[in-house]
């Protein structure tokens, strides 16, 4: 799941050109570095949810849980779970 | 006590001049925002005080001292010459929250351009439509967001200079030039050009319902303005640190995050890094900000954040709170009242007026979702929907309205005379812009609608037009739709605001799909990304709903009203107009 959604935030987030200069890992802020801003996060959940088949309720989808690929994971796993 | 001290006795007798008075200015001085922000500062003695504390992603932080602010924006005044940029040419400030924004931004004006902020986040078309209107001669950005210009770049015949001031030399591409100010030598004297009062200073592009959209043009002599509402609104001191949390893409980021603090000598920090509630905080808590000037949707994320700020943070330093953007809804004000030890104090106004010009005074009752009283010496009121007639204070819904002539007040449209006369209530149809700014008897009308009560307080409505408010920024309806169209999948569309929890607004797309498509999540993921990449992030439509057709007048116009209606659970109001099926 990490792979998916780090290969997401690069393809829709950041340029060619960002490649070069931001390392994205499971554990690089996404929302406090301002790679993703807090409108575009819809769309980071909305393919959250398309591809795992829940729905992230969005008292839950919060800057700090989408501050990071491994915090974004844990949440989806929770819903997986839950599902 | 607080600067205003009382609100109503600062009604009686009051005169702008009193701005002059609080800045202790002289009639022989040099009426220049540019240098009034630094060189002014630094000869009052405050040259060594502190005038900037930055703070970016992870530990990135820096600070600058009004002397620096002095030096460094000579630094770009100098090189704008050198490129060759003339006085009153568009400068367009195109980057993130860095310091180097904040050296350019006077250093654009002290060498007597019109400086151009444009918030980094919109896409290369947003850019096209704002530059191309302005003419824009030079663009100041960073190798972040310098690809944006350049996929545009042909199609702008007066853009002659591309300067990236954070970036790699490298990484440049032919046409730009590197610069990076605080490596480039000091420029210790720059002799600011001569503006007057009524000299260009700022463009700042806002949104409308129809059409593309309008730069308000500024000038210098809007810092009286500034500067007064700065001391009795936002109450600063010499002595205090203040945060203001707009991007200088936007109005308020200029009056409020540049012009209004350190023309006063205030310290004020910036914290570029996106928004997580404990690192607002930990901002706070570090740099002991005294006043915060930030906006609802922050105010209502950080009352979704769970915890109590105060057990985890210090936040014993802060002792004043303002509000700007959307109407601050009651519970913002409850909550940080309990959440915080302090209210939040909601301000109105706009990129046309240029400063505030609705308020919650320090000291002054707050009554929790209201807007406050007009500022001492803003003549306001709430005129009928049909007359254009004042209502008064006898409840009823209206449009807000201001009596013309305060010191900040926008001076013309770029380029569209006939939409700055429109926004005059009663002017002659050959007025010109500055027969319109100076005439008492006319209205001036901001496009929203609210109600005054018994007390003379003014209480949000809502919009008077398709104008979409979402986190306290305006997305025009029109922009969205026409970017939506040039889609592959998308015939149609039409975009509404539908009510949010945090930003107040949201952008909704209705769309028609062009035969050959299906809808899915895919297609809607799609075309989300598309106008984000496009236009923004602000103007992404955070739901998309795909329609067989959508509601027209006989005459084809969609009929957006209708739409907005079904989302806030309205009357649709008179259908007469509407297509048969």
């Amino acid at each position: 799941m990490e792979d998916a959604v780090l290969e997401y935030i690069r393809s829709e987030y950041l340029d060619e050109d960002d490649e070069d200069d931001v390392e994205l890992d499971i554990n690089t802020p996404l929302i406090s570095s301002g790679i993703v801003d807090s409108f575009s996060m819809v769309s980071l959940k909305r393919f959250l949810e398309k591809q795992h088949s829940i729905s992230l309720p969005d008292e839950e989808a919060s800057a700090e849980a989408f501050d990071t690929v491994a915090s974004i994971v844990v949440l989806v796993k929770r819903h997986q779970g839950n599902a | 006590m607080s600067n205003i001290i009382s609100y109503e006795e600062s009604k009686q007798g009051f005169s702008w001049d009193l701005a002059k008075e609080l800045m202790n200015w002289k009639e022989d001085e040099v009426l220049h925002i540019g240098a009034m922000c630094s060189d002014r500062v630094c000869s009052a003695g405050k040259g060594e005080k502190t005038a900037l504390v930055w703070a970016g992603f992870g530990d990135r932080k820096c600070s600058y001292t009004f002397d620096d602010l002095r030096v460094y924006s000579n630094g770009f005044a100098k090189l704008l010459g050198d490129l060759g940029i003339s006085p009153g040419d568009r400068v367009c400030i195109f980057m993130d929250k860095i310091p180097s924004l904040y050296f350019s931004f006077l250093g654009v004006l002290k060498f007597g351009a019109i400086a151009q902020p444009l918030f980094s986040a919109f896409g290369d078309e947003s850019l096209e439509v704002r530059l191309g209107n302005a003419g824009t001669t030079a663009v100041l950005t960073t190798q972040k967001h310098a690809k944006k210009i350049r996929k545009i770049r042909d199609r702008l015949p007066a853009l002659k200079h591309v300067v990236v001031v954070e970036g790699a030399e490298s990484k440049l591409k032919d046409g730009e030039v590197l610069f990076d100010v605080e490596s480039a030598p000091r420029v210790e004297s720059f002799t600011a050009f001569r503006a007057e009062s009524e000299t260009p200073s700022v463009l700042h592009y806002t949104s409308g319902t129809t059409g593309q959209p309008k730069g308000a043009l500024h000038v210098h002599g809007s810092v009286f303005g500034q500067a007064l509402t700065t001391s009795w609104v936002l109450d600063l001191n010499d002595d205090d640190v203040y945060w203001c949390t707009a991007d200088p893409g936007w109005v308020t980021g200029t009056s409020y995050g540049i012009i209004g603090p350190w023309v006063l000598g205030t310290t004020q920090c910036v914290l570029d890094a996106g928004f997580t509630a404990n690192r607002w905080y930990q901002f706070v808590q570090d740099n002991r900000i005294t006043v915060w000037y930030s906006a609802p949707t922050a105010i209502r994320s950080l009352m979704r954040a769970a915890g109590e700020p105060t057990r985890q943070f210090d936040l014993s330093s802060l002792r004043h709170l303002a509000s700007v953007g959307e109407p601050l809804n009651a519970e913002a004000v409850v909550w940080s009242e309990k959440a915080l030890g302090l209210p939040f104090h909601d301000t109105f106004w706009q990129t046309e007026t240029g400063a505030i010009m609705i308020a919650n005074y320090p000291g002054m009752k707050i009554k929790p979702g209201s807007m406050g009283k007009p500022f001492p010496g803003i003549r306001a009121t709430v005129l009928d929907l049909e007359s254009h007639e004042p209502v008064g204070d006898s409840g009823k819904v209206g449009l807000i309205a201001f009596s013309p002539g305060w010191p900040s007040m926008f001076r013309r449209y770029w380029n569209k005379p006939d939409i700055y006369r429109s926004k005059f209530v009663g002017a002659p149809t050959d007025a010109e812009p500055d027969q319109l700014r100076t005439n008492p008897d006319l209205w001036y009308v901001s496009g929203d609608r609210a109600s005054i009560d018994q007390d003379g307080y003014y209480w949000f409505v809502g919009r008077d037009d398709d104008v979409i408010n979402t986190g306290g920024h305006l997305v025009g309806p029109f922009e969205i739709e026409s970017a939506l169209i040039e889609h592959e999948a998308v015939a149609e569309a039409a975009v509404v605001g539908k009510p949010d929890a945090v930003n107040m607004e949201v952008v909704k797309a209705f769309v028609m799909l062009n035969s050959g498509f299906e809808k899915s999540d895919q297609l809607e993921l799609d075309i989300m990304n598309f106008i984000r990449k496009k236009l923004s992030p602000l103007a992404m439509p955070q739901e998309i709903e795909f329609s067989e057709k959508l509601p027209k007048t006989r005459s084809g116009k969609i009929l957006r009203r209708y739409l907005r209606a079904l989302e806030w659970g309205e009357e649709v109001g008179d259908l007469s107009t509407l297509e048969d099926d």
